[in-house]
């Protein structure tokens, strides 16, 4: 019986969150239009500049839009957690969360189911992305379109979490901005997202460094060999060990006293 | 006779940094008693409101829903506990049955369960007929009436509303008090109603008056009356327990 209480509660979070982002279309051309621009205007521009040698996991020579790819869906579901974390503060100030933390379950679990929904709708965004992709000549095999889905959970997951351990630490709305200025656009650069690691070690030691332990490119690159039907056990375990870091420490730290009354607690 | 009170406060306190929000706070709702909590802004009333939630955690003392204490057995207390915030908490762009079924599934209902207390709920408010709108065309007082029927989905056996009536015109007001004072009697629901306006009490109440963060007075309106030597009605009752001389 109590089993059926938590999926039930997990099936209406999810459904409401799903909802939620199909009826809010601005936010789900946004959401496609990004890594669009980036794919066809940038990764364009690029082709000519940078020549990929072939490494692992492709067999070929490939185009710079190939290779990028995987970044861009990686960029996808980082904005997607920091968003979802926003609508957490969002929820947070407007009082939706406070309706969900007053629901007799388990707060850990009110939270990941969450960062469940959240996932949930990032994967539905890569998958619309990489239908458009494959227009654009971007055509991984069938079957890697399948090992993606995993890979997707899992890296939505620990991005979400990591969106969500930055939302216990900010206490107003407008400090957003600040995340994606010193939060984002770092984790996105300093990535695998746009070079590979090899590239980067040609000019520069630290960045090489930061790029090798950065959990975004980590998160590409188990995305990246997914989509071409390879897993990468080092990339997986490192993912779900910054997953279970990421989110033990946003539960613990997820404190609604932050959110909820602040003028009084800053008097 | 079920004899453990629906709502139970023991010894509360509760402090923002130095700044003491609520000290010694003690009181008790019976099954099918309107309690409003009286106080001017600024008393403590959504600070109570948050510990009882469990939206804060309780520093010292304990409160129990039907017995269950809020910290040590929070899922069975929460599961009876039913809440209308101060601030709306609805989806304005999910219809209202969008919006309550979501809340059905985080009690765990069943879908037949919810489809069947959906419908309740929102017919005894006259809300049914208009159950595929977006909340975000219905008015304030509709919107109200949707987040009372989301709060009595799961039957609870304590209701707490927090000023629910702000910013409402009279007669939503009017209907809002008539309906809450009529579930306390036919349904046995503890009722604990947070407000600052005078005239959502009715004879038949108890009050409890919150003022800077201590209970000035409490128990049955005429006893409440009766304890204020210059006081007539609740009014003058309320002005006196929150007159700063006879605060002291």
């Amino acid at each position: 019986m109590k089993i059926l209480h938590y999926f039930r509660a997990m099936r209406g979070i999810m459904t409401r969150e799903l909802w939620r982002f199909l009826l809010q279309r601005e936010r789900f051309i946004a959401a496609l239009v990004r890594p669009l621009v980036w794919l066809f205007v940038f990764a364009a521009g690029f082709r000519s500049t940078l020549g990929i040698a072939i490494i692992p996991p492709y067999e070929t020579y490939i185009l710079y839009e190939v290779y990028i790819a995987p970044g861009l869906v990686g960029m996808i579901q980082l904005f997607n957690g920091m968003q979802s974390s926003l609508s957490m503060v969002y929820d947070r100030e407007m009082g939706s969360m406070r309706t969900l933390l007053v629901s007799p379950l388990p707060r850990w679990f009110l939270l990941t189911s969450k960062l469940l929904a959240g996932t949930a709708v990032s994967v539905l965004q890569v998958y619309t992305f990489l239908l458009v992709a494959w227009f654009y000549d971007i055509e991984p095999p069938w079957l890697g379109y399948l090992w993606l889905f995993p890979a997707l959970v899992l890296s939505g997951l620990m991005l979400g979490a990591l969106g969500m351990l930055l939302s216990t630490f900010i206490k107003q709305l407008e400090n957003f901005a600040g995340v994606m200025n010193f939060v984002i656009f770092p984790m996105f650069f300093m990535s695998t997202a746009l070079y590979p690691l090899w590239k980067m070690k040609e000019s520069s030691e630290v960045l090489f460094t930061l790029a090798q332990y950065n959990p975004f490119s980590q998160a590409v690159e188990l995305v990246r060999f997914a989509l071409y039907g390879q897993f990468n056990a080092y990339s997986f375990y490192y993912t779900v060990v910054t997953l279970g870091v990421f989110l033990t420490l946003a539960i613990l730290g997820y404190k609604p006293i932050k959110g909820f009354n602040k003028r009084k607690g800053n008097n | 006779m079920n004899t453990i009170p629906a709502l139970e406060v023991e010894n509360i306190s509760y402090a923002f940094g130095r700044k003491t929000a609520l000290e010694g706070i003690n009181f008790q709702v019976k099954q099918g008693e309107c309690t409003i909590l009286l106080g001017p802004n600024g008393a403590g009333k959504t600070t109570l409101f948050s510990l009882i939630t469990r939206l804060y955690d309780t520093g010292h003392g304990k409160i129990a829903i039907n017995g269950h204490d809020i910290q040590r057995k929070s899922t069975a207390a929460l599961a009876k506990l039913g809440v209308v915030f101060q601030q709306p908490t609805l989806d304005l762009d999910l219809s209202v049955v969008q919006n309550l079924r979501y809340h059905a599934s985080l009690h765990g209902l069943s879908r037949k369960q919810s489809v069947q207390r959906i419908q309740e709920e929102l017919e005894r408010q006259g809300m049914y007929p208009r159950r595929n709108e977006k909340v975000r065309q219905l008015n304030g007082g509709h919107r109200r009436r949707v987040e009372i029927a989301r709060a009595l989905l799961h039957r609870p056996s304590v209701l707490l509303l927090d000023e629910p009536t702000v910013g409402l015109d009279v007669p939503s007001r009017r209907a809002i008090v008539d309906y809450i004072h009529g579930l306390c009697r036919s349904e046995k629901i503890a009722v604990l109603w947070a407000t600052h306006l005078i005239d959502e009490v009715y004879e038949q109440d108890h009050v409890i008056v919150l003022h800077k963060g201590s209970i000035r007075a409490k128990g049955p309106v005429p006893e409440v009356i009766w304890q204020a030597p210059t006081a007539d009605n609740i009014q003058q009752a309320f002005h006196f327990f929150t007159n700063e001389e006879n605060a002291a």
